[in-house]
């Protein structure tokens, strides 16, 4: 993205930037609440859920936090790090499934 | 990129991979144009972005692995509003609130670079109303729970993780909305008294102030509605 301010220190953009981030923000809220309202269910859902969860993080990121503006070591030393989250989620869903199964085999569905 | 100095003059700094590795193994900083203040933020932000992860992460563990039925959020977070029942409608109305008041932080650390300081405080009070506006309706909402039987041990409708799930979550969520309140009072009055212009020095710090606190203040705030927009979609609309 385009440098906007030549400061040292401090960010300072156009103030408009900030409403369209706020009208979008708005919009992908709606959606998402739109999601529950229709009661879209399985894999669309999820999909979609997960997509307007991540456009959402990303404006808040990028635009509000000024991540977008702050120099390449900074923005990888804050943003890979819960990206490795992911691994963890892995091993848990690993886990999970693990001991829903054995739940189902030795106490029966239901307990 | 060339960059202005402190000292005015002009440098310019490597961009991309060649950038990192520059500023990862320079002299005395690696995040040049970030100050300590915000870097140490955005580093806090990080370990709170793991709280929050292993919170999440746990639910989704309970939640996968338990036998019985989870209840559907869709009806327990729903209102009955003139004879006709919405679901979740009060979690949509509770994440326009924090979006709005994300949006009115952003304005407030515009107007506080540009030294206004009537528009900057007035903004971040906005943002502190917003925000207690949410945590009332949290309240409202747990007390509607609570009477309804949502225990963290059990609840009417099935897998009792459920309310411990809820409750550990929104209460943390909560937690941290009602401390950025209390700090968003406490540097709006600052930000009024013309504190940063002045530069008075911290009675906790001894430091010359400045407007930057707004932003920073403002990470910690963004980061806050950030989470939001994960619970949501992830306990909420999942």
């Amino acid at each position: 993205m385009a440098q906007t301010s030549v400061s040292v220190e401090g960010q300072h953009h156009p103030i408009k930037l900030y409403f369209v981030v706020w009208g979008l923000l708005f919009v992908l809220s709606t959606f998402s609440y739109l999601v529950d309202y229709f009661g879209f269910q399985g894999y669309l859902r999820w999909f979609l859920i997960l997509l307007f969860m991540i456009l959402k993080a990303g404006l808040i990121v990028a635009v509000f936090m000024h991540m977008a503006w702050e120099r390449l070591a900074l923005r990888y030393a804050i943003l890979v790090p819960p990206v490795l989250v992911l691994v963890f989620v892995a091993i848990m869903v690993f886990e999970s499934t693990y001991t829903h199964f054995t739940r189902v085999v030795f106490f029966g569905a239901g307990s | 990129m060339a960059e202005l100095t402190k000292a005015g003059g002009l440098i310019t700094r490597p961009l991309g991979w060649l950038g990192i590795v520059a500023d990862w193994s320079s002299d005395q900083r690696a995040f040049k144009n970030a100050s300590w203040g915000k870097v140490m933020m955005w580093i806090f932000l990080l370990s709170d972005t793991f709280i929050f992860s292993c919170f999440l992460l746990s639910y989704m563990t309970v939640r996968m692995s338990t036998t019985v039925p989870w209840p559907n959020p869709s009806e327990v977070f729903a209102l009955t509003i003139g004879g006709t029942k919405v679901p979740l409608i009060l979690i949509a109305i509770m994440t326009f609130i924090l979006i709005s008041s994300s949006g009115t932080m952003a304005m407030a650390v515009n107007f506080g670079y540009s030294r206004d300081r009537g528009k900057t405080a007035a903004l971040m009070l906005a943002t502190a109303a917003f925000g207690v506006t949410f945590v009332g309706m949290q309240a409202f909402e747990w007390t509607k729970l609570i009477r309804e039987g949502v225990r963290p041990w059990g609840n009417p409708w099935g897998a009792p993780q459920f309310g411990s799930s809820f409750f550990m979550i929104t209460g943390f969520h909560g937690t941290h909305v009602t401390i950025g309140v209390i700090f968003l009072i406490i540097f709006a009055r600052m930000v009024w008294r013309g504190d940063f212009d002045r530069e008075k020095l911290g009675f906790f710090t001894s430091r010359k102030g400045n407007y930057e606190i707004v932003e920073i203040m403002g990470l910690y705030w963004h980061f806050v509605d950030l989470v939001w927009v994960f619970i949501f979609a992830l306990f909420y609309l999942w």
